[in-house]
C-alpha cells in the first residue's frame, strides 16, 4: 500500500458500496438513502484513515487472541482452533426497529411454549390434526419419557434464539428458533467486548443499548426457579458436554461471567429424585441447569442408553419437579424443520392472531396438494428433510435447491418427493439483506455489501420474555444474498441496538439494595478438584523432566562422551519414565505437557486466562523446538527457555490464583510430585553406587546450586545433599518443606478432622513429618527413599478417595 | 393357561460402584382380554436404598431401583403368576398391504398403541435394503397386511437358523440377516425391519415363552430363557397381532408379555450404567412352570 493510500480516508471505499438489486440492504433503505441509524457511525468511521481502521481492527483481533476466544470444530485434537472470525464492521439497528422484532418474536416464544406443552401434554394439536402424528412420532427429538411430565415452574421453555433475516421488501421474518440449547450469547459478548476496543468513543458507545441487563435478569430468573418455593438450598449451574464440544469455549466464559458451576454430567448424581453435584464437601443439591447437551444425551438410563455424557437418573429428578432443565428436555421437537409449515396456522388457531413476524415459507410434502406445490415450483425452493433441526442454510445430507440436487442422486426431483413425501419439506429459497462488512484487509481494504443473519436471545423472566438488546449476526462470505451462502466459513459481527438518546449503563454488579446473591464460589465440584490436583502433579512432573534433560544435554555438552558413566545412569533413569534421552526434545515431554493441558482445559472456568496462556504457549514452544534442537548446549539452552515459562505459569497460578479450595488441590498435586521426585532423585543420585559427579547433579536438577554453597561451603557429600535436598524445612526444594505443605493444605480441606479426630491424610502424612524433622541424613538411605514414594502414593490414594470423586 | 414364572438376573462388576441406578421392566402387566396377573414380586438383592414403580411410556411396568452406597454385585429376583387366555381366531379384515397407509394416517394420536410409532428407525432398527426387499419379493399384490406379517414371518422361520453362538445383543440386525442366524432377538429384529421396510408398523415384544422338555425328560430348573417375538399393526379394524418367528407362530397361550416397545432399547430387562470403569458378568435363569398341564403343543425352540 502506498503512503498516500494509507493516509486516505475511507471516505471513498464507502462510495464503491454497489447494492444488489433486488436485495435489500442494512446501510442504505429501497430508495438508495442512507438508512439514518447508521449516518452517524458511517460519519465518524469515513473519516478514519486506512491506518487507523487497521490499527483499530488489530485492537479488536488482539483482545480476541489475548481473551483466548477462539472457534473450533468438533474434533479430538485442542490445537485445531481457528482464530474467532470478527467482522469488525457492527450491524446496526434503531431501538424502534428492534422493539418491533422483539414483539413478534415475544409471541413467537409464546406460541413455541404452547406447542411443547401440548406436544407433551394433551395432545390436542396431533388429535385435531393441526400436526400430522407421524411427523412427531418420527422425530428422535420427541422424548417419550417426557410425555406427561410437568416441568418445575409450570413452563418448558426459558431461554431461545431465533435466527432472523430482512426480506427484499424491508420487512423481517424468522429463518428458524433455536429451542433445544442455543448458543451464541456468550459469543455476542466477546464480540460486544472486542467492538469496545475497535470503537472506543463517547458516540458510539453511550448509545448502544448494553448486553449484561439481559444477563443479569436472566441469572436470577434461573436462582429463583432452581431455589424454588419449598425453601430448599439448590444451586442453578450449567451443564456441557466438554471440551470435545465445538462451543465449549463460550460455556466456560458464561460460567464465568455469570459466577455459575460449570458442570458435566460425571459431576452430578441422583439421590431420591433429587440432583445432586459431587463436590469435595459431598453431594449438594442442584435445582437448575442450563443445559448446553443435548436432550438425548442426558440420561443414559431412560434416554439414549449409548450417551456417556450423561447422568443416570436426571430424568427422575425433573419427573419429580426437583430438577428445572433451560430448556425442558425434549424442546428440539420445536426445532424440526418441518414445523415451520403448521407454526402459522397454530398461531391463529391458539391465539387467533396471525404471527407478527412470519417464518420462512414451508411446505411439508406430507400432503397430496403440498406435494403437488413443492414439484412445480422446485426451482425456487430448498428441499430437504423434513426432520432436520439444523438453519436452512445448514445443509443437511440429501438438498435440492433451486431444482438442482447439491450431491449426486440418480432420481428427479419428482420422483424423489413422490417417494419420500412425508420425510420432506420444501422451503422458499429466501434472499437475506446485505450489511457493510470489511473485505480484502491485505490489499487495504474496502467496505463491500454481504449477506446476514442476526440471532437474538430471549430469556424468561417473572415479568416475561426479556431480550438481549444486541445479538450475534453471521455474516457470509461472498456477496450473494441467497440464505444458502451462509454456510460455514463466515464470518460473526456485534449487533448495535442503537438509541437516539444516551442510554442506561447497567452492568452485572449486583444492585446496592435487592436480593441476596448467594455465590458459588466456595463449590468446588469433584472433578474440577481432580483436574486441579493432576494439573498441579503434571506441571511438577514437567518442570522436573526439563531440568533433568538439561543436565543431561549440559553433561554432554562438557563431555561429548555419551557414554559417560553419569550420562548413561540419567538415560536409564529417565527411560522408565518413558522419555528418550537420545533425542534433544523426548516427545514424552509434549505429552506431560498435553496432558497438563488437558486438564487445565477441562477447568477453564476456573482458571485465569493468563494462565491458560501460559500453557499453550509451553506446548507451542516445546513443539516448535522438536523441529530444530540439537543435542548438548543447544537442547540445554532450549530447556531453560521452558524452565522459565513453566516457572512463569507457576508464578501466575501462584499469585493471581484465589486461596480457595481450588487452589488447594492444584498446590497439592504440585506438593506430592515434588515430594516424589525428590525422593526419587536422591534415590537415584545420591545413592552410594551412582557415579562421581551424580551428587552435584541432584544438587543443580533440584535448582539448589547457590543454596548450597552458602550453607555448607564445603565438598559436595551424600550428607549435604540429603541434609539440603530432604530435611531442610526451609529450602522448597526439600522433602520436608513439601511434607509439610502437604500437611498444612491438607488441615485446610473440608473434613479434615472426624469428631475431633485426625481424618485419614494427616493421619498418615503426621509420623512422615516427625520422622523427616529428626533424622539424620544417614538414616535417610536409598531403601528409605523408595519406601517413602510408596507412602506418598498411598496418600495420594486417599485423597482420591476423599475428595475427588 | 396359569404359569408360574420365576427369574432370576445376577450380574457383578469388577470394580465396585457408588450411586448405581438400574430401570427394570421385567413385571408382567394385564393385558385385557389376552393376559391376567395374578400376584408379582420383584426383590432385588442388596436391599435398594431406593425403589420406585412407574408406569413408561408404552405402558410397561417400570421398577427403578438405586444404591447409595458401592456394591459390586446386583441380584434380581421376580416371582410372578400370570393367567394367558385364548384370543379367538378373527376374520381377516386388514387391508391389502399397498392401502394400509391410508389407515395409519387416519389415527391422529400420538398414544403408545398408535402406528406412528413403529414406522422408520428407532433407536436399534432401522429399516435396511436387503431386509426390504426380501419383505417385497414375499407380498405378492393385494395380499393383506396379516398375509404379509405371516409370510414374512413364515420365510424368517425357513430361512434362518437358531444359533446361540453366532451373535450377541449387541449385533445389529442386518449383520444377523446376512449370516441368516441368530437367536430370538436377532429373529425378532430382523422381521421387524423387513416389515417396516414395506410399510407394516411393527414393534418389539419382551416376554416369556413356555418351553417342553424333550420327551421323556423332566423339564429342567433355570433352562428356559427371556423370549422376544414381534408385534405389528394391520390396519384399524385388526389393530395389533404379536407373532413370533423364531417359532413361526402367533404368540398365543404359550406366551406371557412383558413389555412393549419399538425395540429392545425400550423394554430391556436391565438398564443401567456403571460409573466405574472395568467389566461386569451377568448369569440369567428362567423357569416357567405351566400350573393346568393339559394341553401339549409342539415344542417350540427358545432362545440362547
Amino acid at each position: 500500500m502506498t503512503e498516500a493510500a494509507r493516509k486516505k480516508p475511507v471516505q471513498d471505499i464507502f462510495a464503491e458500496y454497489r447494492l444488489t438489486p433486488g436485495v435489500a440492504d442494512e446501510l442504505f433503505d429501497a430508495q438508495g438513502h442512507m438508512r439514518p441509524v447508521w449516518r452517524r457511525f458511517v460519519d465518524r468511521f469515513s473519516r478514519l484513515t486506512q491506518e487507523e481502521i487497521a490499527t483499530r481492527f488489530e485492537r479488536g483481533n488482539l483482545y480476541l487472541r489475548d481473551a483466548g476466544v477462539f472457534y473450533r470444530q468438533y474434533s479430538n485434537d485442542p490445537l485445531q482452533e481457528r482464530e474467532w472470525p470478527l467482522s469488525h464492521i457492527p450491524v446496526i439497528l434503531h431501538e424502534e426497529e428492534w422493539a418491533h422484532i422483539c414483539a413478534g418474536l415475544s409471541q413467537r416464544a409464546d406460541l413455541l411454549e404452547a406447542v411443547m406443552a401440548d406436544l407433551y401434554g394433551p395432545g390436542d394439536l396431533v388429535r385435531d390434526g393441526h400436526l400430522p402424528a407421524e411427523l412427531i412420532a418420527g422425530s428422535q427429538q420427541w422424548l417419550r419419557p417426557m410425555v406427561g411430565v410437568t416441568p418445575r415452574g409450570g413452563h418448558y421453555l426459558h431461554f431461545l434464539a431465533f435466527e432472523i433475516g430482512r426480506s427484499p421488501d424491508g420487512s423481517w421474518f424468522v429463518l428458524g428458533d433455536r429451542t433445544q440449547a442455543p448458543s451464541g450469547a456468550g459469543f455476542a459478548l466477546e464480540n460486544r467486548m472486542a467492538t469496545g476496543r475497535i470503537f472506543p468513543e463517547r458516540f458510539p458507545r453511550a448509545h448502544i443499548h448494553r448486553l449484561a441487563g439481559f444477563f443479569g435478569a436472566f441469572r436470577t430468573a434461573m436462582e429463583h426457579l432452581a431455589r424454588g418455593s419449598a425453601g430448599r438450598d439448590r444451586y442453578a449451574a450449567i451443564l456441557t458436554p466438554g471440551p470435545q464440544n465445538d462451543t465449549y469455549y463460550e460455556h466456560t466464559y458464561i460460567a464465568r461471567y455469570l459466577g455459575m458451576m460449570l458442570l458435566e454430567g460425571e459431576d452430578l448424581l441422583v439421590e431420591n429424585g433429587e440432583a445432586m453435584v459431587r463436590t469435595i464437601q459431598g453431594p449438594i443439591p442442584v435445582g437448575l441447569l442450563w443445559r448446553r447437551i443435548d436432550a438425548a444425551f442426558a440420561d443414559p438410563l431412560e434416554l439414549d442408553s449409548s450417551s456417556r455424557i450423561g447422568t443416570p437418573g436426571l430424568m427422575e429428578a425433573v419427573r419429580q419437579g426437583n430438577l428445572a432443565l433451560v430448556n425442558a428436555l425434549g424442546s428440539g421437537i420445536l426445532e424440526m424443520r418441518a414445523m415451520m409449515a403448521f407454526f402459522p396456522r397454530i398461531s391463529e388457531l391458539l391465539t387467533g392472531q396471525p404471527l407478527i413476524l412470519p417464518n420462512i415459507a414451508t411446505w411439508w410434502c406430507g400432503g397430496e396438494s403440498q406435494r403437488a406445490y413443492v414439484r412445480r415450483n422446485a426451482d425456487r425452493m430448498m428441499i430437504g428433510s423434513a426432520y432436520a433441526v439444523d438453519l436452512p442454510f445448514d445443509i443437511g445430507s440429501t438438498t435440492a435447491l433451486g431444482g438442482n440436487f447439491l450431491n449426486s442422486e440418480k432420481r428427479s426431483i419428482a420422483e424423489w418427493i413422490e417417494a419420500e413425501g412425508t420425510s420432506l419439506v420444501g422451503q422458499e429459497a429466501v434472499s437475506l439483506s446485505t450489511t457493510p462488512a470489511w473485505v480484502d484487509a491485505e490489499d487495504g481494504g474496502r467496505v463491500e455489501p454481504r449477506p446476514m443473519t442476526v440471532r437474538i436471545f430471549a430469556a424468561r423472566t417473572p415479568s416475561g420474555w426479556h431480550f438481549m438488546k444486541g445479538g450475534y449476526a453471521r455474516i457470509g462470505k461472498s456477496g450473494d444474498a441467497m440464505a444458502l451462502a451462509m454456510q460455514r466459513g463466515g464470518s460473526v459481527a456485534d449487533v448495535w441496538v442503537v438509541s437516539d438518546k444516551p442510554v442506561p449503563q447497567d452492568t452485572l454488579a449486583p444492585p446496592e439494595t435487592g436480593d441476596f446473591r448467594r455465590s458459588t464460589t466456595g463449590i468446588l465440584p469433584a472433578r474440577s478438584a481432580d483436574n486441579l490436583y493432576w494439573l498441579g502433579r503434571y506441571v511438577e512432573r514437567t518442570e522436573d523432566a526439563i531440568r533433568l534433560i538439561r543436565a543431561y544435554n549440559l553433561r554432554l555438552a562438557q563431555t561429548d562422551n555419551p557414554n559417560d558413566a553419569r550420562l548413561r545412569r540419567l538415560r536409564d533413569f529417565m527411560d522408565n519414565y518413558g522419555y528418550d534421552l537420545s533425542r534433544p526434545i523426548p516427545p514424552a515431554l509434549i505429552d506431560r505437557i498435553e496432558a497438563a493441558r488437558g486438564c487445565a482445559a477441562k477447568v477453564r472456568d476456573r482458571f485465569s486466562t493468563d494462565g491458560w496462556a501460559a500453557l499453550n504457549d509451553l506446548l507451542k514452544t516445546t513443539r516448535r523446538m522438536t523441529s530444530t534442537a540439537q543435542p548438548g548446549d543447544d537442547a540445554a539452552r532450549a530447556m531453560s527457555v521452558l524452565v522459565r515459562k513453566i516457572t512463569g505459569f507457576s508464578g501466575l497460578v501462584h499469585e493471581n490464583m484465589y486461596r480457595f479450595s481450588g487452589w488447594r488441590f492444584l498446590s497439592l498435586g504440585r506438593a506430592l510430585e515434588r515430594a516424589d521426585s525428590l525422593a526419587a532423585l536422591l534415590a537415584e543420585f545420591a545413592d552410594p553406587d551412582a557415579p562421581q559427579g551424580s551428587l552435584d547433579m541432584a544438587v543443580e536438577v533440584a535448582d539448589s546450586v547457590i543454596t548450597h554453597q552458602r550453607r555448607y561451603r564445603v565438598e559436595t557429600s551424600r550428607n549435604t545433599v540429603v541434609d539440603l535436598l530432604a530435611l531442610d524445612a526451609d529450602n522448597p526444594r526439600a522433602i520436608l518443606f513439601q511434607i509439610q505443605r502437604i500437611r498444612q493444605l491438607a488441615d485446610d480441606l473440608p473434613h479434615s478432622r472426624v469428631n475431633g479426630r485426625l481424618a485419614p491424610i494427616s493421619r498418615a502424612i503426621l509420623p512422615i513429618e516427625a520422622e523427616f524433622c529428626v533424622r539424620d541424613p544417614v538414616e535417610i538411605d536409598t531403601a528409605r527413599l523408595i519406601a517413602l514414594r510408596s507412602e506418598l502414593a498411598h496418600i495420594s490414594d486417599l485423597v482420591g478417595a476423599a475428595y475427588l470423586r | 393357561m396359569l404359569y408360574d414364572i420365576r427369574l432370576l438376573i445376577e450380574y457383578s462388576y469388577a470394580v465396585s460402584s457408588d450411586h448405581l441406578r438400574n430401570l427394570v421392566r421385567l413385571l408382567p402387566c394385564d393385558i385385557p382380554g389376552r393376559q391376567r396377573v395374578l400376584s408379582r414380586h420383584l426383590t432385588v438383592e442388596p436391599a435398594a436404598d431406593e425403589r420406585r414403580d412407574a408406569l413408561d411410556f408404552f405402558g410397561n411396568a417400570m421398577t427403578t431401583v438405586a444404591w447409595h452406597a458401592p456394591i459390586d454385585s446386583v441380584a434380581l429376583q421376580l416371582m410372578a403368576r400370570v393367567e394367558r387366555r385364548a384370543v379367538p381366531q378373527r376374520l381377516d379384515l386388514s387391508p391389502p398391504v399397498e392401502l394400509l397407509e391410508e389407515d395409519i394416517a387416519s389415527v391422529q394420536t400420538l398414544g403408545p398403541e398408535a402406528p406412528h410409532h413403529y414406522r422408520g428407525a428407532s433407536p436399534r432398527i432401522r429399516p435396511f435394503p436387503e431386509a426390504t426387499a426380501y419383505a417385497r419379493a414375499l407380498i405378492r399384490p393385494g395380499m393383506t397386511a396379516l398375509q404379509g406379517v405371516e409370510a414374512v414371518g413364515r420365510a424368517l422361520n425357513r430361512d434362518m437358523k437358531f444359533d446361540s453362538k453366532a451373535t450377541t445383543v449387541e449385533t445389529p440386525p442386518a449383520e444377523a440377516f446376512a449370516k441368516r442366524r441368530g437367536v430370538c432377538q436377532d429373529f425378532t429384529q430382523i422381521m421387524i425391519a423387513a416389515l417396516r421396510g414395506v410399510g407394516i408398523p411393527s414393534g418389539y415384544v419382551s416376554g416369556f415363552l413356555r418351553t417342553f422338555p424333550p420327551p421323556g425328560q423332566p423339564r429342567l430348573e433355570g433352562a428356559d430363557a427371556m423370549h422376544a417375538w414381534v408385534r405389528a399393526w394391520v390396519g384399524k379394524e385388526i389393530g395389533w397381532i404379536e407373532f413370533d418367528p423364531t417359532n413361526d407362530q402367533y404368540a398365543g397361550l404359550d406366551y406371557v408379555t412383558v413389555a412393549y416397545g419399538r425395540d429392545y432399547s425400550d423394554v430391556a430387562p436391565v438398564r443401567g450404567v456403571m460409573r466405574t470403569a472395568g467389566g461386569h458378568e451377568s448369569r440369567q435363569a428362567v423357569d416357567v412352570i405351566p400350573l393346568d398341564d393339559e394341553e401339549q403343543l409342539a415344542p417350540a425352540q427358545g432362545s440362547e
